[in-house]
């Protein structure tokens, strides 16, 4: 009896490995195919698309390319601009409304949080229109800045309603103790509190970044001058104008899937940091 | 206690904690939002281009003028049918996955959640295309590939076919973001309590009809918000379409969403100019079927299900 559940058991486990294989395989497949095509020539690409580079395919003129014609390391400053600045709004004051809708009772205190809730419903896309007209009216358009508000507005809802259910988490001692001791509602929340919830805070910065940072609505609406272009953007003109150049478009790709693969990295880290 | 709140000062640092946040996001969020609403009423003229009040007529002409009610109806459906195939497909395999992951002892599966995760960090131009690439005839991969497997003839330019193209975006959208609710099923079979599946196991309920009598029934408030998150997220793509088909959703429109079409609608494209009003019209009605969803959901389904405490 003993043996034949053990020996089931291993069938299952065997199944589980070929199933979950074959799934990882196809996510990964698309992947490897472009980051191995870039590094080939141009014959090489239509001719053996699955081959691995030989020291006879292997051609870096794509590479060359992109960072010759496009103003990649601008985007790229511009991206990480309007994506840092969005992060540290985000977590900013969604933890200073989370901390006082979690810890103070104060009249309309649940409205406060359902009205907040609601823009984790409805996308801020909607509000598109508004958006334009009222960064024409304050002369943002074309900034970063513009961008950043749009983003910070976009992330808080979800930031500060995850964010109160931890800061409501935290001990009601420490904070009393803290009080006694004189610590201002200020230093309660910084000193004490924030450190506290800060696996949380790690949480709420990967969530938010990643829609950030791959948007392509607002950029295009808000901010589509070369100055301000985000990396999402440049790169989706870049492979507009570079149709035919497949060398190009595929060194393109294999940078954004490259940089992504440090970003998920660099985000462990700093959940692990936490 | 009530004497005790009168003698109280005002709390200034309340107000300082919520300010930031609520100004932000009311500024940017709520009142654009009602600006759209009231911008939906208003139109310019094409003559005298003077906007003023028009009441109803943007709706109007949305719901019953051919010129626009046709391309809306027909991104709509599209929008359904979009949303339907991450449903049947997206979900069910995302739950599968994330059971097969709970397993007790399975090694190696801290790599297998990071590969299946890894496209849905992908950006959308990317990941619009990379299949582009693989589905474009001149490269010839997946046709290379059906072939060795023995469908050579079933090869299709599959983006370019009207018949084929809106199930091929759904289901490259699915490659996409089949890691999410990989991730949030996979937290939820977690948490179920040992106790709880070790009585299972007393009871002889195990393997397969363990999962769906007990562990399936446990997470069924996960799989709803994932529902719901894919409803939201789905009837507001855009990104996806726009990069591997361009806002004009070809071919012949058969990929267009109501995200595209609020694109077209407020930018223009070669055959109309961009008209703003209109935009905030498509907007409007985009915000009411997301809210009706959204208010289905939590009235009537959330309701249903029974939460267990664990």
């Amino acid at each position: 009896m003993a043996i034949s559940r053990a020996r089931r058991n291993r069938m299952a486990e065997l199944g589980a490995h070929i199933i979950l294989l074959a799934f990882a395989v196809i996510a990964l497949f698309p992947v490897l195919l472009i980051l191995i095509n870039s590094l080939k020539t141009k014959k090489a690409i239509f001719r053996q698309p699955l081959e691995f580079p030989t020291s006879e395919t292997l051609d870096l003129v794509g590479y060359t390319t992109v960072l010759q014609q496009g103003n990649f390391p601008l985007y790229f400053w511009n991206s990480l601009f309007v994506t840092g600045a969005s992060l540290f709004f985000i977590l900013l004051f969604g933890a200073m409304a989370a901390f006082a809708l979690s810890e103070y009772k104060f009249r309309g205190n649940r409205l406060l949080g359902l009205y907040m809730a609601l823009g984790i419903m409805i996308p801020i896309r909607l509000g598109t229109v508004g958006i334009l007209r009222l960064m024409v009216t304050t002369d943002l358009v074309n900034t970063h800045w513009a961008l950043i508000l749009v983003y910070t507005a976009q992330g808080l809802p979800l930031a500060i309603f995850i964010l109160s259910e931890f800061m409501s988490t935290v001990s009601s001692d420490l904070k009393s103790a803290g009080r006694i001791d004189g610590l201002s509602e200020y230093s309660i929340f910084f000193r004490l509190v924030l450190p506290l919830v800060r696996p949380a805070m790690a949480t709420v910065a990967v969530f938010s970044m990643i829609p950030v940072w791959n948007d392509l609505w607002f950029p295009l609406i808000l901010a589509p001058a070369e100055h301000t272009k985000t990396l999402t953007l440049g790169a989706q003109v870049f492979v507009g104008q570079f149709t035919n150049n497949w060398n190009a478009i595929l060194a393109a790709m294999a940078l954004a899937i490259i940089r992504c693969l440090f970003f998920t990295r660099s985000s462990r880290a700093s959940s692990f940091g936490a | 206690m009530v004497s005790e709140r009168k003698k109280k000062p005002f709390r200034w640092h309340v107000l300082v904690f919520l300010a930031p946040a609520v100004i932000v996001y009311t500024m940017i969020m709520i009142l654009p939002l009602a600006e759209t609403l009231r911008f939906s009423f208003f139109q310019r003229d094409t003559t005298t281009q003077v906007v003023s009040f028009v009441g109803f007529e943007n709706y109007i002409k949305l719901f019953f003028d051919p010129y626009w009610v046709e391309p809306f109806l027909n991104s709509l459906w599209n929008n359904c049918y979009f949303f339907m195939i991450h449903m049947l497909v997206q979900n069910p395999i995302g739950i599968l996955i994330a059971a097969l992951l709970s397993m007790v002892h399975l090694p190696g599966k801290k790599l297998y959640r990071t590969a299946i995760f890894m496209p849905t960090l992908l950006s959308f131009v990317v990941v619009g295309f990379v299949w582009k690439l693989m589905l474009s005839p001149l490269w010839g991969v997946s046709k290379g590939l059906m072939k060795s497997v023995g469908l050579g003839s079933w090869y299709l330019p599959f983006l370019g076919k009207e018949e084929t193209a809106l199930t091929t975006l759904s289901l490259i959208s699915v490659w996409q973001f089949i890691g999410i609710p990989m991730m949030l099923i996979y937290a939820a079979l977690l948490s179920i309590p040992d106790e709880v599946i070790e009585a299972a196991e007393c009871d002889g309920v195990t393997g397969i009809s363990q999962f769906f009598k007990i562990k399936l029934v446990l997470i069924l408030p996960t799989i709803g918000i994932i529902s719901i998150l894919t409803f939201v997220g789905n009837f507001n793509a855009f990104d996806l379409i726009y990069t591997t088909q361009g806002p004009l959703a070809g071919p012949n429109f058969s990929t267009d969403l109501l995200g595209t079409i609020l694109y077209r609608t407020f930018y223009g494209q070669q055959l109309q100019p961009g008209d703003p009003n209109m935009g905030a019209a498509i907007a409007t009605v985009m915000f009411f079927i997301i809210l009706t969803g959204v208010a289905i959901y939590l009235f009537f389904i959330q309701r249903k299900l029974t939460r267990y405490e664990m």
